[in-house]
């Protein structure tokens, strides 16, 4: 009997209409745990380097994580993982919610599905009753309506349902896949459920789920849920509201946004209001805010509340988690009422809110500098928040102009041309990221910038601070209670780092400790990645209740695989050296390892130079940031240091 | 008869605090696991959340007692706006829906308040409970002394096949068993 994990996959090709129940190898387990890790191997074994994003050789893997499903508090993550039409690498977007549990209480770990089905189809997953059933009737159909509308006709209020929009049936490039108060949206995913003729997936189990030693498993379990009462009642001072709790960023339950307004940029990512947030605007945006809010909403087994059901007058129900409110608002420089209005939309077609407003005001920048003209929009109304609903209308539907903008604004640009490239300005990978300039470099955020796989820098940073307090006092008051840190010396880097002067941003922290500190914060999400745990009270916020001290005794106490802190920090390792081998075999290089070039107006080409080479050194990367020989060996993936120099990719760089 | 204070556990939901994370549902089903706490799984829990998000309906319901047949209410209830199946408060083990059942064996299930010796502070729900949607509460009851003795477990569970079999037909088996 397996632990922790059950054991078994469910494979479907769609192309044949096939079901199997299939057993994985324990071994993997032991090398990659499970989540993220288990599904870069499965990539890397079954998806040539030259698969398209949308041939029916692609794989769409929905994953629990190894922790899903069992007591731990937060283990609820779905990990979706594809090759992505817009970046052309392997995606690996995520959502919380209850579909990983329910996915595991029916006795799967994962379900892999390759080919394409000719007509609309969905999965429903019951227990060892699985059906691949016509979804005609649900063509054209909002992801949230989809849900409901499989719920009832398969008579059970307790399926859980991952569904896509029109975005999704049509190839949207930034199409989500939505499952009620979640969703997995970067990277396009949801495109490729379309192109695989998926509208949705069903799942309901009732099942059990083993741990390996029950008394000790609950008894971390406890310690966790004390921990994350006490950072309740114990926020931490000095930091912007947002946060200074656990959880994602409490977009939900807090309505102060000063910080957002004022330091992320409006439209296309350019402007910055420093003096947008005032008296006027809190009252105003409390009113809409605590107006549309029914009530706060947790995921599967967690106590935060970083959810919340949604009710705008007029509209139809659905539910909304941190920033989305933020960036339609924003990138149409209107108000937080137009906010909750077009991501209900946004939210039924299935588009990640990040790219599709960036998408949108890009659209209308070109419009504005001449590049598109009106003819290119006909019948879009005059106003602001008229424009973003005529054009989130045309792009989910590929019609015009937006089936342009449906491929995202690098390709947009490209296929527009006259000078259109300049405007994707905000992209990394040809992924569009949050809406942020700032001024002086940060070597810290340089690195996850350029170098993470993700694409995302809140999927990449982490528990240490974003900037130094103000005084050495306080962040050695700071220091006192981390004890999540891996080593001490990461104490000393911040007490030492200083706003101003010698010891500050870009020169400090050091080259080196600029390095070991994204390594930690990359690997615990590596980590929570692969054991299904929310970031949220783990590799996000500062201070979490999960961290490189007892996920060790989590892992194993739920396996019964014997692993200690070096173990998981090695498995997290090699997850982190396979995706990079995933995307080096798919043509990515050091090239590509760059921030959007005015992400910072001070920039240090030689500093970060340095950054690049000591990051790549320290990960075992050659300078073309392409894992060595040597450092496959070592974490027993000779198998991928074989195929690198079959294609002669050591030696042709 | 003699009148005696007995301790009455009580859980007190308030629902509107409730968000649907089921954490109760899985340390429930995880205590009540043999070995305790050995594996998880909500189905088999005896407590469970009726949760319609899309219609701000979340209500933890108790397992309460088995019956044999469904009852007649197929009402509904209003209550601030929102619809509300009669089952929906309903804590019966009852033919006519899955809920508080066993999953393999369809056997009933039934809240039992977590006890047992030494007895823990509250249950463990109540505990796991963050958003404080169940709240503990113990009162004391006067009640008229029970002078019934106590069934044992062999006599509730000869009673339950004489329920299902009748009387006649247990007397002759056990009869039948009871020969050399």
């Amino acid at each position: 009997m397996r632990y922790g994990e059950i054991g078994f996959d469910l494979e479907v090709d769609l192309s044949r209409g096939s079901i199997d129940r299939v057993e994985t190898d324990p071994n993997d387990t032991k090398l990659y745990l499970g989540g993220l890790g288990t599904n870069a191997k499965i990539m890397w074994d079954r998806v040539p380097a030259e698969t398209d994003a949308f041939s029916p050789d692609n794989l769409l893997i929905f994953s629990s994580g190894l922790l899903c499903g069992t007591a731990a508090p937060g283990s609820n993550r779905t990990i979706v993982s594809t090759i992505s039409p817009q970046t052309k690498l392997m995606a690996y977007s995520m959502m919380g919610g209850f579909f990983a549990p329910e996915l595991k209480y029916a006795g799967y770990d994962k379900v892999v599905i390759s080919g394409k089905s000719e007509e609309l189809v969905y999965l429903w997953i019951n227990n060892d009753k699985v059906e691949i059933r016509d979804a005609s009737h649900l063509k054209g159909m909002g992801a949230t309506a989809t849900s409901e509308a499989i719920r009832t006709e398969l008579k059970d209020p307790d399926i859980q349902v991952a569904a896509i929009g029109l975005a999704g049936e049509n190839r949207v490039f930034y199409a989500s896949i939505e499952q009620g108060r979640s969703s997995a949206s970067r990277g396009g995913i949801g495109a490729v459920m379309g192109d695989k003729g998926l509208k949705a997936i069903a799942v309901r189990g009732t099942r059990d789920i083993n741990v390996a030693d029950p008394a000790k498993y609950m008894e971390l379990c406890d310690s966790v849920l004390k921990y994350i009462k006490f950072r309740g009642e114990n926020p931490i001072k000095g930091v912007p509201p947002i946060l200074q709790g656990l959880g994602s960023p409490q977009e939900m339950a807090i309505v102060d946004e000063e910080w957002h307004t004022t330091n992320f940029t409006w439209g296309n990512s350019r402007t910055r209001r420093k003096d947008f947030w005032t008296h006027e605007i809190e009252q105003k945006w409390k009113e809409t805010q605590e107006n549309v809010r029914t009530r706060l909403i947790s995921c599967h087994n967690c106590p935060m509340k970083c959810g919340a059901t949604i009710s705008v007058p007029g509209l139809p129900t659905y539910m909304m988690k941190c920033y989305s409110k933020l960036t339609y608002t924003m990138a149409a420089f209107s108000d937080l009422d137009f906010g909750f209005r077009i991501a209900q939309k946004a939210t039924e077609y299935g588009v990640d809110g990040f790219s599709a407003p960036q998408a949108m005001a890009f659209g209308l920048e070109l419009l504005e500098a001449g590049i598109l003209t009106l003819e290119d929009f006909p019948g879009m109304p005059e106003d602001n928040e008229g424009r973003f609903f005529y054009l989130l209308d045309k792009i989910v539907r590929r019609e015009g102009i937006g089936d342009y903008l449906a491929d995202g604004t690098y390709w947009a640009a490209r296929r527009i041309g006259k000078g259109a490239e300049k405007f994707d300005h905000n992209t990394i990978k040809k992924h569009e990221q949050l809406p942020l300039k700032l001024g002086m470099l940060n070597p810290v955020y340089y690195l996850m910038y350029s170098t993470g796989e993700k694409i995302n820098i809140t999927q990449i940073e982490g528990q240490f601070p974003q900037e130094p307090f103000a005084t050495r006092e306080a962040r050695e008051e700071f220091v006192k209670d981390w004890f999540q840190v891996p080593d001490e010396k990461f104490k000393k880097y911040y007490v030492d780092w200083e706003p101003r002067g010698e010891m500050s941003n870009p020169y400090y922290p050091t080259v080196e400790a600029s390095c070991e500190i994204v390594d930690w914060m990359e690997k615990m999400h590596y980590i929570d990645d692969a054991l299904g745990m929310c970031a949220g009270l783990s590799s996000f916020p500062l201070k979490p209740p999960y961290h490189i001290h007892n996920y060790p005794e989590f892992v194993t106490a739920a396996t019964g695989i014997k692993m200690n802190k070096d173990d998981v920090w090695k498995s997290a390792t090699r997850t982190r050296t396979l995706m990079r081998a995933l995307n080096v075999r798919r043509g990515m290089r050091r090239a590509d390892d760059k921030p959007p070039e005015d992400h910072w107006r001070k920039r240090f080409p030689d500093l970060e130079k340095q950054l690049l080479d000591q990051y790549y050194k320290l990960k075992g990367f050659n300078d073309q940031g392409i894992p060595t020989k040597e450092s496959l060996h070592e974490l027993e993936m000779d198998y991928v240091a074989e195929e690198f120099e079959q294609k002669g990719i050591y030696s042709n760089g | 008869m003699a009148k005696v204070t007995k301790i009455v556990k009580s859980i007190t939901i308030d629902a509107d605090k409730c968000n649907g994370c089921k954490a109760c549902e899985v340390i429930c089903s995880s205590w009540h696991a043999t070995p305790r706490y050995s594996s998880n799984n909500p189905a088999r829990s005896r407590i469970r959340i009726v949760r319609l998000p899309l219609r701000d309906i979340y209500l933890p319901v108790y397992a309460g007692e088995y019956t044999e047949s469904e009852c007649t209410g197929r009402d509904k209830y209003i209550i601030d706006g929102k619809e509300y199946n009669e089952c929906d408060f309903c804590r019966a083990s009852c033919p006519s829906r899955n809920l508080f059942k066993e999953p393999d064996s369809g056997l009933p299930l039934k809240c039992d308040m977590c006890e047992e010796t030494p007895a823990l502070d509250q249950p463990k729900c109540v505990e796991w409970c963050h958003a404080e949607a169940l709240i503990y509460v113990e009162r004391e009851e006067e009640v008229e002394e029970d002078e019934q003795p106590k069934l044992g477990d062999v006599e509730i569970g000869i009673g339950a096949m004489i329920d299902k079999f009748g009387l006649q037909q247990v007397l002759d088996t056990v009869a039948r068993m009871a020969k050399p």
